[in-house]
């Protein structure tokens, strides 16, 4: 059992998300940053799909009712036990009416907090990520409040002793401007050339709205290929044929602000995307923060296959670590 | 199957997990009936490794794993599948035709459009008015009547849980047009029933929305709780391919399905129904009067 005592900014339940349901306008949710999650999950020994809790910018105050290992990944919002620091990527252990709270956010924006056996939710179409735009999954379908009590469950695949870490060179850092790789597609032939030169040459700033459903930037205005348009399609230049948005998939409403669109997204609509962030920078997303700024770097298949692989990889080497104990 | 032939389909990654698949850049009939038979097919091939098959209005998606099936062979796969597809006229379509009851004018619906007149193009009239009038229509009650004389195709299901859009199946120059808001609404009544573009929606949940708004529908699209008939299966009740008549109804039979739907009892009156995309096409009016007979007098 865990006590919420203050809830932070919004911390929710989150898993690997509700994959397969798109079709019918449900998006997956799910942990913004899947690799933190991840290895959130097996450094308490959890199935990799166990729900944790993703805590966002100022994390919440809980306590623990009964002893228990927890972990905390992600970006850097430094956790304290009873008050005194304690090490991220790490596996910890807690015991009956220990106090977790968290400093000020110094880098990334998402921190997960795995408990031993995961959190136990009900499942609602295959997954226990929260959905709070119709109030699905999770914790009563929302964030959670001051005063709730959350149990857990018994997702247990392998024990980990406390103390078992993660080799800094596994561990993602955060700066303030971030690289995020997309392949260039989707509807970009609606991009003038010299716009999709701008997209890709602008350093873009992260606006207020940036939070589970997507990221808004401002910087340059981009310009959209002159035509008549097409029968159904809107009269803006920006505006296609109501299509389907692959998640990542950047749009430019009207040309100003591109949207990244993220996990809690619409899942379709009327503006032209023009490139999709890879799933593997997503996790990156998930750590950038209101005004850092943002440059998107256009890569190919294979480089976004390779990139797949090297995560993958890296996960073993981590599973390989907390295996051998060390 | 002229006009298909005519479409130029364009193959797209978004990112290193979906295909993006624009049958066409205008929305026709041809392209969505286009869209549904691939889809049916992909969803048929049952390939290990797709995640998610969403047809959309003149377009298809495709969410795969990489580390399955390689992003070349996926593509390859889409490409065969519309190689193989002769025409749209071997195809058979089996779907349902829906009666989907809709009070224009009421006064939820009204009261919330009044609030955005200063987002709108014609502060001065009601989104009825003005749409009646930009496409040609002396009164609202003409436009209304035009609305719900012919059925529509449910031609995409998305941006949230369960939205339907509906294009309606008369000839080009029949289609009803009109413009989004100038600025989006940021409150829009549950179960409101708008025009945007080319397309009818009814918004599932209380929300933003852009689309000009002329009524609102008593039964539910989408419910949580799964309560009612048409529920016990997916929380959504829209699929794609459906054929949904508008039918306009006053304040006393609103209420009285709402109570329907309160105490548990309301199913939506709906038939099967079979067709081929090649006889649509080729008499679009006589398959409105046929699907209409088939729904109300069968």
């Amino acid at each position: 059992m865990i006590k919420v005592l203050k809830p932070g900014l919004q911390t929710t339940v989150q898993d690997r998300g509700r994959i397969g349901y798109y079709e019918i306008g449900m998006p997956p949710s799910g942990a913004m940053d899947k690799y933190a999650y991840t290895v959130a999950n097996m450094l308490v020994g959890n199935a990799l799909d166990a729900a944790v809790l993703e805590i966002t910018y100022l994390g919440p105050v809980l306590e623990f009712g009964k002893r228990m290992k927890i972990s905390l990944t992600g970006g850097e919002i430094p956790p304290k036990i009873n008050g005194q620091p304690v090490p991220m990527w790490t596996t910890l252990e807690v015991r009956e009416g220990d106090q977790l709270s968290f400093d000020f956010v110094k880098g990334g924006a998402r921190v997960y907090l795995a408990v031993e056996g995961g959190i136990a939710v009900p499942l609602v179409m295959g997954s226990r990520s929260t959905y709070t735009l119709i109030g699905i999954g999770g914790f009563e379908g929302r964030a959670l409040a001051e005063g709730d009590v959350i149990h857990t469950a018994d997702m247990i695949r392998k024990p980990v002793a406390a103390g078992a870490s993660v080799d800094a060179s596994l561990i993602p850092t955060y700066g303030k401007t971030h690289e995020i790789r997309v392949v260039v597609g989707l509807c970009s032939y609606r991009l003038t050339e010299e716009s999709k030169e701008t997209f890709l040459a602008t350093e873009w700033t992260v606006t207020p709205e940036a939070n589970r459903t997507g990221y808004r930037h401002r910087g340059e205005r981009l310009q959209f290929v002159e035509r008549e348009q097409p029968f159904g399609a809107g009269s803006n230049p920006s505006n296609v044929t109501d299509l389907g948005y692959p998640i990542g998939s950047i749009q430019v409403p009207d040309g100003v602000e591109p949207i990244v669109l993220l996990h809690d997204a619409v899942t379709g609509g009327g503006y032209a995307t023009i490139a999709t962030v890879i799933s593997t920078d997503l996790d990156r997303m998930a750590q950038v923060k209101t005004n850092e700024k943002v440059r998107f770097v256009s890569v190919t298949m294979a480089e976004a296959l390779d990139a797949r692989k090297d995560v993958q990889t890296k996960l073993g080497r981590v599973a390989e670590m907390i295996e051998s104990g060390s | 199957m002229k006009e298909v032939t005519q479409m130029q389909t364009r193959y797209e990654y978004g990112g290193d997990e979906f295909i993006f698949v624009q049958l066409s850049e205008a929305m026709s009939l041809e392209a969505n009936f286009k869209g549904i038979a691939i889809t049916r097919k992909l969803k048929e091939a049952s390939l290990e490794g797709v995640h998610d098959i969403c047809p959309s209005n003149a377009s298809y998606m495709v969410r795969f794993d990489p580390d399955v099936i390689p992003p070349e062979e996926m593509m390859a796969r889409l490409q065969q599948i519309e190689l193989e597809m002769e025409g749209l006229d071997d195809i058979t379509i089996t779907s349902r035709l829906v009666d989907v009851p809709v009070y224009f004018n009421d006064p939820w619906t009204h009261e919330a459009l009044m609030r955005f007149r200063d987002r709108h193009q014609a502060p001065d009239s009601t989104d009825l008015e003005y749409s009646a009038k930009i496409n040609g229509y002396d009164s609202s009650e003409a436009f209304i009547e035009a609305i719900t004389s012919a059925p529509f195709l449910v031609s995409m299901i998305g941006f949230v849980p369960g939205l339907p859009w509906c294009f309606q199946m008369v000839p080009r120059e029949k289609q009803i047009e009109v413009p989004k808001y100038v600025r989006p609404r940021t409150f829009t009544p549950e179960r409101a029933f708008g025009f945007g573009g080319a397309f009818s929606v009814i918004y599932p949940v209380q929300g933003a929305g852009g689309y000009q708004l002329y009524g609102i529908a008593p039964a539910p699209i989408y419910q949580k709780d799964q309560t009612l008939f048409d529920f016990q299966e997916s929380i959504v009740f829209p699929k794609q391919g459906d054929i949904f008549r508008y039918r306009s109804i006053g304040e006393e039979e609103y209420q009285a399905i709402r109570e329907q739907v309160e105490d548990g009892s309301f199913v939506y009156h709906k038939k099967e129904i079979q067709f081929t995309p090649g006889e649509v096409l080729a008499d679009l009016e006589g398959f409105a009067e046929r699907a209409l007979r088939r729904l109300y007098h069968d």
